[in-house]
């Protein structure tokens, strides 16, 4: 009886290890397959910005260029129909004004939702989270009228005011990180004579580092990429910035594909590198959403 | 603190003192929060009550703001086809777009969930697509979806089906926007791994030991678990699907509405409506209409939720 319950068992168990390594293979193969699929645009992307245009066309496509052209990037960045090396210092002035506007204003906004009572705070902080609902082309096109109002068009500002109001998303998640700093820590300071700009500025500040590099990051990509906005207010080809100055070069480019892909993969470099440097702040900003929408 | 403060030479200095402190407190909290008071009230509300009543004028942004009633809207919905156009071409993309992310997202993040070797990796690799965005991705998706030389065709070529014009023929714009889409579906992949991350193991545990099998956990505990997220992510990706503009713009040739005007998204038809043609009453009227749309969606959301979202610790 005791031995025969025993094989039983180890059977069962055996069983389900069998079970979870079969699991765990068929897992790993459709992950490997998926990352396949997901990969092969960018590697399609690559391969293309190093093939000469008659390989481009030649049928059937080479999955591996034949002969490298590290040239079309050069051509494609100095291309007579684009200002790519102006565009490019265009967009970083407004994207390192922008990360500076909406770190500060951000961090200092949820401070005050998240450590400071006030009299109607839960409601303002209930229209802030309103505010995510709305979508944005009901405020894009009266904000046009009033920036083109106040004599902003063709200038950076539309770009780069509203960031200093701070954005929802960014206030909600710091606020996040604001509150789990617990409140004894505040109470001491104040008992020392802090207010609450200082405590702010020298205690809270340095403790969420963190989530202060994840706003930035964001913010950087909000920047970077933002191509509505300048659509919207510039219009001249010297101020353009990458997003619009690609599309125009699309446009004059038509169907060179190696020279679109090497232009494009350019202006996506910064956005990438910075992903894999700062991969953790990505995450970390997700796992607090998740964490509090839960 | 020997001796005890007697109750009127003390005690009213006290509370005084007190009060002035919650007031200072109180000032500083507003200090705190008005550079986004400032922005609501100048560049959100303002703006919005603006086009809120521009909405019932003919107002073109230079010379006349008359008011007309209804006109607007009356326009809209008997003398605009290309309004009724955009608005199914944007209802057919979010009704397609949204369950389709939310059920691959979700099935990702179960499987990289399992424990397998090189997760952080294949996280890495799935979430990238998701940060790449702008004019650079929507090109990359162009020549992608080239009929002739992009890799999708020769991919489908190799396998012995002949692929579609993709961004050539009216009835495979949309879908190769939301196959576009589903590539950067690593964004909710990764919201939901954060939060199957937080399913306590011994519900799974105490599932096994009941003899519980794989999908039954998954239906059972994984899914209950991991609904208000869900929930949220339809939530915005369904007020994100409406507002569905930019690929369409830069992969229709700049806002020309792609073949058969299949391309022609909500937003796009406002947008010529507001800055082609500056008709700018109109496109403030559209504006409301779509938010309008947007904020019953997101009621009827909110109605549905509680049939089928659990929240651990009951209701909220």
């Amino acid at each position: 009886m005791g031995a025969k319950a025993q094989t039983a068992k180890r059977r069962y168990y055996k069983g389900l290890a069998f079970q979870e390594g079969l699991r765990k293979t068929v897992v790993a193969i459709l992950l490997i397959g998926g990352s396949v699929i997901i990969l092969s645009p960018i590697w399609w992307m690559i391969s293309t910005s190093l093939k000469p245009m008659e390989e481009i066309m030649q049928y059937p496509p080479t999955f591996f260029p034949k002969e490298i052209h590290w040239d079309n990037y050069v051509r494609a960045w100095t291309s007579p129909a684009a200002h790519f090396s102006r565009w490019l210092m265009n967009t970083a002035l407004i994207t390192v004004c922008v990360v500076l506007a909406s770190v500060f204003s951000n961090a200092f906004i949820a401070y005050g939702f998240a450590k400071i009572k006030f009299p109607g705070r839960s409601f303002l902080f209930a229209v802030v989270l309103a505010t995510m609902m709305i979508p944005g082309f009901v405020t894009m096109i009266p904000q046009y009228i009033l920036f083109a109002k106040l004599g902003w068009m063709n200038t950076y500002w539309p770009l780069i005011v509203p960031s200093l109001f701070g954005s929802a998303f960014f206030i909600f998640l710091l606020r996040q990180f604001f509150m789990s700093i617990p409140n004894e820590l505040i109470d001491a300071a104040k008992i020392d004579g802090a207010n609450h700009f200082y405590i702010w500025l020298r205690l809270m500040v340095p403790l969420i580092k963190p989530a202060v590099a994840t706003i930035a990051i964001f913010s950087f990509n909000g920047a970077w990429n933002d191509f509505l906005g300048p659509l919207l207010y510039v219009n001249d080809e010297k101020m353009y910035t990458l997003q619009i100055g690609l599309q125009t070069f699309k446009g004059t480019e038509a169907t060179q594909w190696h020279y679109l892909m090497a232009a494009s993969l350019m202006v996506l470099l910064p956005v990438i590198a910075l992903f894999m440097f700062f991969q953790r702040y990505f995450i970390e900003g997700m796992n607090l959403t998740a964490g509090t929408k839960g | 603190m020997n001796e005890l403060p007697t109750k009127t030479a003390a005690a009213r200095p006290m509370k005084r003192r007190r009060l002035t402190m919650e007031r200072r407190e109180a000032l500083q909290g507003y200090v705190f929060v008005s550079p986004w008071l400032i922005g609501f009230l100048f560049i959100t509300l303002g703006p919005m009550l603006f086009s809120l009543y521009a909405s019932f004028t003919n107002y073109n942004i230079t010379s006349r703001m008359d008011f007309i009633g209804l006109g607007n809207f009356v326009r809209m919905f008997t003398a605009d086809s290309l309004f009724w156009k955009s608005l199914g071409n944007t209802l057919y993309y979010v009704a397609f777009m949204v369950p389709l992310t939310t059920v691959f997202a979700v099935l990702l993040a179960v499987m990289l969930n399992q424990g397998i070797p090189g997760m952080r990796i294949f996280r890495t690799i799935f979430y990238l697509p998701a940060v790449l965005s702008g004019v650079g991705v929507y090109i990359l998706w162009m020549q992608l979806l080239s009929p002739s030389t992009g890799l999708i065709n020769t991919v489908l070529d190799f396998v012995g089906i002949a692929g579609p014009a993709w961004l050539f023929d009216p009835d495979w714009t949309k879908p190769s926007l939301i196959i576009m889409k589903l590539w950067s579906v690593g964004g909710g992949m990764l919201l939901y791994l954060a939060s199957l991350q937080g399913v306590p193991k011994q519900l799974y545990e105490a599932a096994e030991i009941d003899g519980a099998g794989l999908f039954r956990r998954f239906r059972t505990i994984t899914l209950p678990m991991i609904t208000p997220i869900i929930f949220f992510d339809i939530v915005t990706s369904t007020i994100g699907g409406f507002q569905v503009f930019q690929e369409a713009y830069v992969m229709s040739e700049s806002g020309e509405g792609g073949p058969m005007n299949s391309m022609v998204f909500y937003n796009l038809h406002m947008w010529n409506k507001a800055f082609e043609v500056f008709d700018m009453g109109y496109a403030t009227g559209m504006a409301w209409v779509l938010f309008l749309i947007v904020m019953a969606l997101t009621v009827v959301n909110l109605i549905l939720a509680k049939k089928w979202v659990y929240y651990e610790g009951g209701d909220r």
